[in-house]
């Protein structure tokens, strides 16, 4: 019951879609009919999302201020087999990460002896699974789904990972790489003080980044919510096409975007007859994958890994997304 | 120069990986070099194997006397002069 009220009216703000539409229908626009559900939805997601992309940017950015990569890379150091991989996982939902630093991350990882697959379970999970998902996916699809999509991302990082190690890759990496000398940095000691102005900048800067992306996906969400014949959604993304999870894959896997846009399509699309691991897949694909980052890491490993890589990252999103699929009558 | 109290600074470096945040740092700290009327040329390194030599992993960085000082942030130009008065 208490979880119930955290999920529905924290996370969720029902309470605010309520305000809202008592607003609309004072101004004369009534939410039951598509002008009016249409702005309803633009309104509410916006605000919510906006709420919450605040207040998780704080709080992750206040967190990740603890393991810069440098740190991590220490702790990395202290595990061997699996159990590597799983630390390296765990950190990656923590550790603060974009793709201009990928080349960077990826050369100090190497370089310093930690192992391949040990480097790619963290480049796998770092983007794919963090606190900002598991929250945000709380608020829309309960906290089922959240819980399981952060367990089933790790999985996909630990598995990745150590198949790639057993693929004996290492040939694949650029020979400039091999060079470099393992160098550690002391760490900077931050003041609480310190921390709090970080991650307030964190803040001001993914909004302003973020803002036009959150407009567009909501924009393209509230159309999907009222416009879109829910006939066509559930022949092409619902029960009516089993490769759906592919084509969502697929088609999210080379776009770079930001969770913070793409959660209000998803959760549009999962209103009007989308199979729930159809839009999980797409979200996945969106945040894992993204052509700046695969050019990126072109620059440090060859097409074979890369390769593997990619087919890796995919093969995990489309059996996760069949398994949500399989699941879903009993999360939703 | 040595008005400025700045003579112990001979070299300023920003690294990054040529990425958007990593120019406007750079940027950034042209300003301040020139706001403080240092004689230095702020040097802007893109090359990842120079890059890794400093052992940086949180692009971008800035690079004073061959010395790291700064990581993974986007410093302003205000925070970039605080950061040099601070060095020296």
């Amino acid at each position: 019951m208490v979880w119930e009220f955290i999920q529905n009216q924290i996370f969720g703000m029902k309470w605010l879609k309520d305000l809202i539409g008592n607003l609309l229908s004072e101004v004369g626009l009534n939410s039951t009919d598509k002008v009016g559900g249409a702005v309803q939805f633009f309104i509410y997601d916006v605000i919510k999302i906006v709420i919450l992309l605040c207040g998780l940017v704080f709080i992750i950015n206040y967190i990740q201020s603890f393991f810069p990569p440098e740190k991590t890379k220490k702790i990395l150091g202290r595990f061997r087999g699996i159990g590597a991989n799983m630390v390296a996982a765990l950190l990656g939902t923590v550790t603060p990460f974009c793709s201009c630093s990928s080349i960077p991350l990826f050369i100090g990882f190497t370089s310093s002896g930690l192992p391949l697959g040990v480097t790619f379970s963290f480049l796998i999970s770092s983007p794919m699974v963090d606190l900002g998902s598991l929250v945000l996916l709380m608020s829309i699809f309960g906290v089922k789904v959240a819980v399981l999509y952060v367990v089933l991302g790790l999985v996909i990082a630990v598995a990745g990972g150590t198949l790639i190690e057993k693929m004996h890759l290492d040939d694949q990496i650029e020979e400039f790489i091999r060079n470099v000398k393992p160098i550690d940095l002391p760490l900077e000691k931050l003041t609480v003080k310190e921390r709090i102005k970080y991650s307030w900048s964190q803040v001001t800067n993914t909004l302003k980044k973020v803002f036009p992306y959150i407009l567009a996906g909501v924009g393209i969400g509230a159309v999907i919510h009222n416009w879109i014949p829910e006939d066509i959604i559930i022949r092409f993304l619902g029960a009516g096409n089993p490769f759906g999870v592919i084509l969502a894959t697929i088609v999210g896997a080379p776009m770079y975007s930001d969770i913070f846009a793409c959660i209000s399509i998803a959760e549009a699309l999962l209103a009007k007859g989308a199979r729930l691991g159809v839009v999980l897949s797409f979200m996945m694909g969106v945040t894992t994958l993204s052509l700046p980052s695969m050019i990126m890491l072109k620059k440090a490993i060859k097409n074979k890994l890369l390769g593997v890589f990619i087919a890796i990252c995919i093969v995990g999103i489309i059996i996760v997304g069949y398994f949500f699929n399989a699941i879903q009558f009993m999360l939703i | 120069m040595g008005l400025h109290g700045f003579d112990w600074c001979y070299s300023i470096k920003v690294l990054g990986t040529g990425c958007k945040c990593c120019h406007e740092l750079y940027e950034n700290v042209k300003k301040a070099v020139e706001e403080l009327d240092l004689s230095v040329e702020v040097e802007y390194i893109t090359d990842m194997e120079k890059v890794m030599a400093y052992g940086v992993m949180s692009m971008p960085a800035i690079v004073v006397n061959e010395k790291v000082v700064s990581m993974g942030k986007v410093l302003k130009s205000e925070e970039v002069i605080k950061l040099l008065e601070k060095l020296g």
